[in-house]
């Protein structure tokens, strides 16, 4: 299909690109297009110009910040998939990265474009969320924090204020004794997830000293499985994990559609969140 | 790098080492096609434009059924850009109505389909207004300043609701479209006393035929004659019926059908968007083009499938068929476009497949609804049918608690029974089902499957085994006149083919098949080649254009090689008796003493002969011809089959059900296929690996899923998912061969072997893996949600026990 109309800007700076955007409520920032430019071509949305931000070196790169990763808002899922820093720093980033769409899709798509777009069936949001990854916005008012937890506001909409830009996101890193996983259940390899779980595992002598689980495609927003997260804290590993894991969708709200109704949702995210947590573990 | 260096190396690499003299036909030739679609050179519709081409948009309705009230197109009208607004009163006086070729029986009702529709919708994506602009754009926006009021009706979804007193109706005469049936043997005496019946319900899901490709026309006009250039599998056809619906003279009309990226059948139609592209042409005196969105396609290719199937089938307890009776609801959508109605009809023979019985009743209700009109989808119709007896025969295995490879052993027709008459009136002249199972179930692993499966259902794995068979049959090389004419379609099934010896010994083949992915260029240079002994490279294949292949029937059906090859192989032996003739008189000899061999006629016992490549210049010079020989070497051939052809295999998919998630995984797929001889083996494995991934994707993915409203759902890819390679196992392909009787090749076609034969053998090995839970039958697609939900129920049901 053909959008409609529009105006196209490619700002140089940061501060030209908050001025195009605060001086144009119906401005739209561009980033790798993989969601905006659908929306258009199905004429589900109609802004009034599109401030590229793909030259501005403030948004680029993945950056080793001692205590924690920067990743650059315009940084690809390839990017994020293949960078070192990433790997080594917060690798469920890398190992969730890996599963988005398909190759051409994550040479284009980035990082920052699937937060801000707040997708809940996006793959990312859930992973920054379990990781209490904290986002950089930008705008001429200057630069503000905003903790994962506050980000994801309602169903594609983040808390990011009119001409306020997603620079990037920190990602703290774990330390040691941590293992990662990311299982996303999907009919085809290239389609989004049904459900995904993103889990963070802690272990100490036999035992999950501390677990982090968000959970994709569960609700309006991208959602922590806290009820999971308690009931598995200092819990042995063994068998007991699995009822542990019974609590995943406590106080979720998975949408309905063609792939699966709620119920079927909730099954998955118990299922998928038990081979998770195990996986992350490190027990077979 | 370099588009003409890729071109170069592809072109390089097809190089074959093999002693000259060897047969083309039978050997793996990489497609001529082929280096220069890689690299783009392509001539799809789209890419081809006309100066001060204008760009059609069609606004489409957003009801399922409603009577329109009023359109007002002066708002776009008005807009920069725009050429020009119609809606369909403009078009009411001179659009005719889209055509049914097929008027399957007596009572078969044919409403009333104008291209654009002028008072009522009956379908969502249905065309109520177009716009004419300078770009695409313009169009597209100029769309939404058309105003439209409905006054809506209600929409008519469900088959059998459909067919009470009390539904609202699709057309007038009421929402049956037609009904047939079909007996033979006596079928109460089968089921009478039978010590076992199996009586199932399947449900044919409605799918959406997906070309790489979407439709594009463009129709252009010199103020006198046409030219209709349309992504289209029947250019011949279209030029026919675009005269009869339009009334333009046939003579001044010109269809070209350039390069066609797929078609599956979706193509096998003559659509409202090239009708009107064609009266905008006439009314706007300029070149109009229309090239559709993936959405659109969606809503408006016709559809494929929609069946509801109920079969029952009677059986001594020793397994063998006594008799098996057919009743099926087709769901023809709102209208009987082209074929429509004769869809279901292509399995009214095929049920029964290959097995022997006693009785056998095929019944077939269509039905219409509110929905995309349905039409030939890959198979069309014979898919439909293997599915319901390949799966039954699953049932009845399961039934006699036997291996379901020896409940069919013990029914089908033995290697040594043919030709055999089938219980439908078929005759079938070849096949060796023992040979293909054989080498199938050698190839698979069989017993050592089973032995898993055991040994998985014992530890009660999560993870669950299953295997499906599908011995199946078709019915191919469609189709001999004769018996077009029994079953009342409106056209012949014979193809046309000329070949022609250009001066300097090159070879200019012409063909009425139109290949849209076939490879046909590549095959009918090696029949032609191995014909009159020319290479392989001399020989150029021309097609899609009726001012070039003046006469055709074009491609589906599997008919392409069964019929169009055969015409050429036809034409060319004409060519080389000419040939003989001329090189009789050159050597002074009688005919009858030249043999030919290497591309050259010599006579016997000599070493006096002329090359064909020879004989080609001296009948272009033309300076010493025998009396009654033509200053020509080129002929041509018609070709009409006796009768269709009789592909078959033996396809054998081993899945793995994760029984906590749904998720159903192919582990193996085996296919053994007997489709004759092969003229090339490589593209033979191309159509297989194709087809199966077609047949695999209903068993587990495609869905075209409408509303309560009549809305449809799956608009997109996000929604109508297709499988792609990374969802697909590796694929195990072998043949077995018993040549074809009915044509003097012994080919059989392969266009539709995959798909007709995997979706059973998916669905089989999805029940065998579910069956120790109480499940025996999981709907199409087997999506993860329904095994689940099927898993549920059953646990559910055992504990309310
Ligand atoms: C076929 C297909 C399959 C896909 N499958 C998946 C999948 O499996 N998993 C998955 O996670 N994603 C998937 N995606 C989406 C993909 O990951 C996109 O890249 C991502 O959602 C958006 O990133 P983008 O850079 O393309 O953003 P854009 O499309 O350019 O923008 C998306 C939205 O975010 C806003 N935005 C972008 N960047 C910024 C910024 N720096 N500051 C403020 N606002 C910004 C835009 O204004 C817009 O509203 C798929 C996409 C397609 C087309």
């Amino acid at each position: 299909m053909i959008p409609a109309q529009f105006e196209y800007v490619r700002p140089g700076s940061l501060a030209e690109a908050s001025q195009a955007l605060a001086s144009d409520e119906d401005a739209k920032v561009l980033a790798g297009g993989q969601s905006l430019l659908p929306l258009l071509r199905l004429r589900l949305a109609y802004p009034s110009t599109l401030v590229d931000v793909g030259r501005l070196d403030e948004l680029k790169g993945v950056h080793d910040r001692g205590d924690h990763v920067f990743i650059g808002a315009m940084a690809t899922h390839d990017e994020v998939m293949r960078s070192d820093v990433v790997n080594a720093g917060c690798p469920l980033v890398a190992l969730a990265a890996a599963h988005v769409a398909d190759p051409a899709i994550r040479h284009r798509g980035t990082f920052g474009g699937s937060l801000a777009h707040a997708d809940p069936a996006g793959d990312m949001p859930a992973v920054v969320l379990a990781l209490d990854g904290v986002f950089v916005a930008r705008s001429a008012r200057g630069e503000r924090e905003i903790p994962a937890a506050d980000f994801f506001v309602d169903y594609l909409e983040s808390s990011l204020g009119p001409g306020e830009i997603l620079a990037g996101v920190k990602i703290p890193k774990l330390g040691e004794g941590w293992g990662f996983h990311y299982e996303k259940f999907h009919r085809t390899a290239q389609a989004w997830a049904i459900v995904g779980v993103a889990a963070a595992v802690k272990r100490s002598n036999g035992a999950i000293a501390e677990a982090r689980i968000g959970l994709t495609n569960m609700g309006p927003t991208p959602v922590r499985a806290r009820a999971t997260e308690s009931a598995l804290q200092g819990m042995e590993l063994g068998d007991q994990i699995r009822q542990a894991c019974e609590e995943a969708a406590a106080d979720t709200s998975p949408p309905s559609d063609l792939h699966a109704q709620p119920d079927f949702r909730r099954h998955l995210a118990r299922v998928l969140t038990h081979r998770a947590v195990r996986t992350a573990a490190g027990t077979p | 790098m370099d588009a003409g260096l890729v071109a170069e190396q592809i072109a390089e690499s097809d190089q074959i080492n093999e002693p000259a003299g060897a047969l083309e036909v039978g050997r793996p030739r990489k497609r001529k096609e082929d280096a220069r679609l890689l690299t783009g050179r392509t001539q799809w519709t789209d890419n081809i434009t006309r100066p001060g081409v204008l760009h059609v948009m069609f606004l489409r309705s957003p009801m399922a059924h409603a009577r329109i009230t009023r359109v007002d197109v002066s708002g776009a009208r008005e807009l920069p850009g725009v050429v020009a607004a119609f809606s369909g009163q403009d078009f009411a006086a001179e659009q005719g109505s889209l055509p049914c070729a097929w008027p399957v029986s007596e009572d078969v009702v044919i409403p009333d389909h104008p291209p654009m529709a002028v008072s009522e919708v009956r379908y969502v994506g249905e065309a109520v207004a177009c716009v004419i602009a300078t770009d695409r754009y313009r169009a597209a926006d100029a769309l939404e300043a058309i105003d439209v009021e409905y006054e809506q009706l209600p929409a008519v979804l469900d088959m059998n609701e459909a067919l009470t007193a009390e539904s609202p109706k699709v057309h007038e005469a009421g929402n049956k479209a037609f009904s047939t049936k079909i007996t033979s043997g006596d079928l109460e005496a089968a089921f009478r006393d039978a010590p076992i019946v199996i009586d199932r319900t399947f449900r044919q899901q409605r799918l959406i035929p997906t070309a790489m490709e979407p439709r594009a026309v463009m129709a252009d006009t010199d103020g006198e004659s046409f030219t209709l250039w349309s992504s289209t599998q029947i250019p011949h056809v279209l030029r026919v019926m675009l005269a009869v619906v339009t009334g333009i003279p046939e003579h001044k009309i010109r269809v070209i059908a350039p390069d066609v990226g797929g078609g599956f059948g979706s193509k096998l139609q003559v659509t409202a968007e090239e009708v009107l592209c064609l009266l905008l042409a006439r009314k706007l005196g300029k070149p109009v083009k229309w090239t559709e969105s993936r959405s659109e396609g969606n809503l408006t290719v016709h559809h494929g499938r929609d069946q509801i199937q109920h079969i029952r089938l009677a059986a001594d307890a020793d397994g063998r068929i006594r008799g098996l009776q057919v009743a099926l609801l087709a769901d023809m959508g709102a209208y009987l476009m082209l074929v429509t109605p004769g869809i279901p009809l292509l399995g009214a023979s095929m049920f029964n497949a290959i097995y022997k019985m006693d009785a056998y009743e095929f019944a077939c209700t269509g039905v219409f609804t509110t929905k995309m009109p349905t039409d030939a989808y890959r198979g069309a119709g014979r898919p439909e049918a293997t599915f319901g007896i390949e799966r039954v025969m699953d049932e009845l295995a399961a039934e006699l608690r036997m291996d379901p490879l020896e409940v069919r052993r013990r029914n089908w027709i033995k290697h040594d029974e043919f030709p055999y008459t089938t219980i439908s009136g078929l005759t079938y002249d070849s096949g060796n089902y023992e040979a293909a199972t054989d080498k199938a179930t050698a190839l698979f692993g069989y017993d050592k499957l089973r032995a898993e499966q055991g040994d998985r259902r014992d530890r009660g794995d999560p993870v669950q085994l299953g295997i499906g068979v599908s011995t199946y049959t078709e019915m191919c090389g469609l189709a001999p006149s004769r018996m077009l004419g029994e079953a009342n379609y409106g056209a012949g099934g014979w193809e046309h083919a000329s070949v022609r010896m250009l001066p300097t010994g090159k070879v200019e083949v012409i063909t009425g098949t139109s290949p849209h992915g076939q490879g046909h260029v590549t095959s009918w240079s090696q029949i032609a080649a191995d014909a009159l002994g020319v290479p392989f490279d001399d020989v150029t294949v021309l097609h899609g254009d009726t001012a070039i292949a003046h006469k055709g029937m074009d491609t589906y059906g599997s008919r392409s090689l069964v019929i169009g090859g055969i015409a050429v192989l036809k034409a060319a032996e004409k060519v080389k008796d000419k040939a003989r003739k001329l090189a009789a008189h050159m050597l002074e000899c009688s005919p009858d003493d030249l043999e030919f061999a290497a591309g050259a006629f010599k006579v016997r016992g000599t070493d006096s002969q002329r090359t064909i490549q020879e004989l080609a210049f001296a009948a272009f010079t033309a300076h010493d011809l025998p009396e009654g020989v033509e200053a020509r070497l080129d002929s041509d051939a018609t070709f009409d089959p006796e009768n269709y052809s009789f592909p078959h295999g033996t396809h054998l998919c081993a899945v793995e059900v994760d029984t906590e998630t749904g998720m159903v995984k192919i582990r193996s797929y085996v296919a053994v296929d007997d489709i004759g001889k092969v003229v090339n083996p490589l593209i033979v494995e191309g159509q297989v690996h194709g087809g199966i991934a077609q047949g695999i994707a209903q068993a587990l993915f495609e869905e075209a899923v409408y509303d309560a409203d009549g809305n449809l759902l799956t608009t997109t890819m996000a929604d109508y998912l297709l499988p792609s390679a990374a969802d697909l196992p590796t694929f195990t392909l072998d043949r077995t061969e018993s040549p074809a009787t009915s044509n003097p090749l012994g080919v059989k076609g392969v266009g539709e072997a995959g798909t007709i034969a995997s979706t059973p053998a998916v669905v089989n090995a999805i029940v065998d893996a579910l069956r120790p839970h109480g499940i025996h039958d999981v709907e199409m697609p087997c999506t993860p949600e329904r095994v689940w939900r099927a898993l549920e129920g059953r646990a559910q049901e055992g504990a309310r026990r």
